[in-house]
């Protein structure tokens, strides 16, 4: 089963506005787009795990022409909450890496 | 496929940066300028950095770096003979940012021998004026926000509503030269010039969004700024350096960025919707874009608000034993242990409300996540000690009264007491208050006006320095 760091060129993660964060999966050619991206290894459940998110609220959008899946998420805490790791949410893409993909 | 010629029937804008401060290059304006643009926009407001620039009014950039971009957008706008617009003033669009950014802009006036008409645009709000709109069921929530308590409205330190282009177009249609305005929304301040002068609806705001952090729609985004060039039926991106590149694909996955829904956009005054839109080369420099659609709605203002919360204070130290390296999560667990029990113990009823945590940077400090159990120790970690409570002076006490603990903790009794490296004397840094975002609201207005005050500053008084006084 590959990774998701191998079946994408580029994976990133920011903020969006202080109450979201969205992470962009730039599948590494349209093959891989058009394999993995309505895989259930990518699903909202998924990202309450990784993320302490609410399931219910996870938004995942392809975007054919850029062979990418965006998936956006509220954060657990409001950004800059007391605990706050990163602000800019810029690091959480991090996790995603060694994710198996099915 | 290319296009070769350039749009005809146009209205550019130089988009010199992201933001206001970042840095802007005087070639590049010019050559915007030669490329006929008849604005220059730029935004100067961002959340990106968190709620204290708002809860506390000021900005995130220093003074120097908005006079010096200042200094070079207001001269070659003077020179050129075209308005310079400013949105989100002093990073949160408070009204003392809009005001910050007005006196800097005065003395850059003085100094370069100009007295352009300067238009202030507010749109900060009193909390009591959002309870009765709050009254009314006049402001709605966005997920994941629910229902907006007075409370809530009332323990905002500041407010601001986020302007669309309209109070941009009437400064300009008044006469003004520069406009500084409060928050507004990144697009908005962009799209107002080909907005005014009939340029495509969707294809400005469009445009709009893709210029919005300058370079970062380009191939090399270190190379500065872009020009939107807005048609009626398309638009056009070009980077303002001539070794860079606005390609489609570059141009079409900024609309990815910062941006939960990567088609649709809701401005002020209605909808845009990109999922159709082509993007196309024009040259080997230039994006086209056509099929923008924009949806008229009721006019709505998008409210940010942020309140001050409890106090922190830190310590740091650096970690080289191999021991306690093989072994961080335990050590993280029991020392947390230890300084929490410390606290407990030594504040007894003063310990009502406090938090401490540790972020071991070298394993896990960015995530706070467990890490894999094949994990090979590293070879050096830093520690940051985090102490939360109501008051900075409890704040110090408590990491005062921790720092023994933290610093010598050993991984396992009966070891020789260990030091841990710490960097400075005195070790606990007070590190001030923490800052909360509130509201994730949007007011419904009568129209464009109803939550903006704008200000006409005259030059003549400007020049004399009336408003140093």
């Amino acid at each position: 089963m590959p990774k998701l760091s191998d079946i994408c060129r580029h994976v990133r993660s920011k903020n969006a506005g202080p109450f979201w964060v969205t992470v962009d999966l730039f599948f590494d050619g349209e093959e891989n787009f058009r394999r993995y991206r309505d895989t259930p290894a990518l699903s909202p459940q998924t990202f309450a795990r990784l993320f302490g998110t609410n399931p219910d609220l996870v938004k995942r959008i392809p975007v054919d022409n850029l062979h990418v899946i965006k998936i956006s998420y509220p954060r657990p805490h409001p950004q800059g909450w007391m605990q706050e790791r990163d602000m800019h949410a810029g690091q959480q893409f991090a996790r995603l890496l060694d994710l198996e993909i099915d | 496929m290319t296009e070769s010629v350039n749009l005809s029937d146009t209205v550019s804008v130089i988009v010199p940066t992201g933001m206001l401060g970042a840095g802007v290059n005087r070639t590049q304006i010019q050559y915007g300028l030669r490329r006929g643009a008849s604005a220059i926009a730029v935004d100067s407001g961002s959340t990106d950095s968190g709620p204290a620039y708002l809860a506390r009014g000021v900005s995130k950039m220093n003074r120097e770096s908005i006079k010096r971009d200042l200094q070079i957008l207001m001269a070659e706008a003077h020179a050129a003979k075209i308005p310079l617009l400013v949105g989100s003033c002093g990073t949160s669009g408070t009204d003392s940012g809009v005001d910050w950014t007005r006196d800097i802009a005065l003395e850059v006036a003085a100094e370069l021998g100009i007295a352009p008409k300067i238009v202030c645009l507010y749109s900060e709000q009193k909390a009591d004026d959002l309870v009765r709109k709050n009254g009314k069921g006049e402001i709605t929530p966005l997920p994941p926000l629910g229902p907006l308590s007075d409370a809530d409205l009332k323990s905002c330190e500041h407010i601001v509503a986020l302007m669309g282009p309209e109070p941009y177009i009437a400064a300009l249609e008044a006469g003004a030269d520069i406009v500084l305005g409060g928050r507004t929304t990144d697009t908005a301040v962009l799209a107002a010039v080909p907005l005014m002068r009939g340029a495509g609806i969707a294809q400005a705001w469009h445009a709009a969004k893709i210029a919005e952090c300058g370079g970062q729609c380009t191939v090399n985004p270190g190379l500065g700024g872009v020009l939107m060039r807005v048609g009626r039926d398309a638009f056009e991106i070009e980077p303002l350096d001539i070794d860079n590149q606005c390609s489609p694909e570059t141009v079409s996955a900024h609309l990815l960025y910062e941006n939960s829904d990567p088609f649709t956009l809701t401005e002020p005054g209605g909808v845009l919707d990109a999922r159709d839109a082509d993007y196309r080369w024009v040259d080997n420099r230039i994006t086209r874009v056509t099929g923008s659609r924009w949806t008229p709605k009721p006019y709505t203002m998008k409210l940010e608000g942020a309140r001050g919360g409890d106090f922190q204070t830190i310590m740091l130290i650096g970690i080289e034993d191999p021991e306690v390296l093989a072994n961080l999560d335990e050590f993280h667990d029991l020392m947390l242990e230890t300084l929490t029990g410390r606290i407990r113990k030594t504040f007894g009823d003063e310990a009502v409300r406090f938090d401490v945590s540790l972020r071991i940077y070298g394993w896990n400090g960015t995530s706070g996540r467990p890490v894999p159990r094949d994990t090979v120790p590293p070879r050096d970690v830093g520690v940051m000690f985090v102490v939360t409570a109501p008051t900075q002076d409890l704040a110090n006490r408590m990491a005062k009264a921790c720092n023994p603990y933290f610093f010598h903790t050993p991984l396992r009794p009966g070891i020789e007491m260990p030091s841990y490296a710490f960097p400075f004397t005195p070790a606990e840094i007070p590190r001030g208050q923490v800052y909360e975002f509130v509201l994730n609201h949007v007011v419904r207005t009568s129209d464009a006006f109803e939550l903006v005050r704008s200000v006409s500053i005259d030059p003549a008084d400007a020049n004399k320095g009336a408003l140093h006084a």
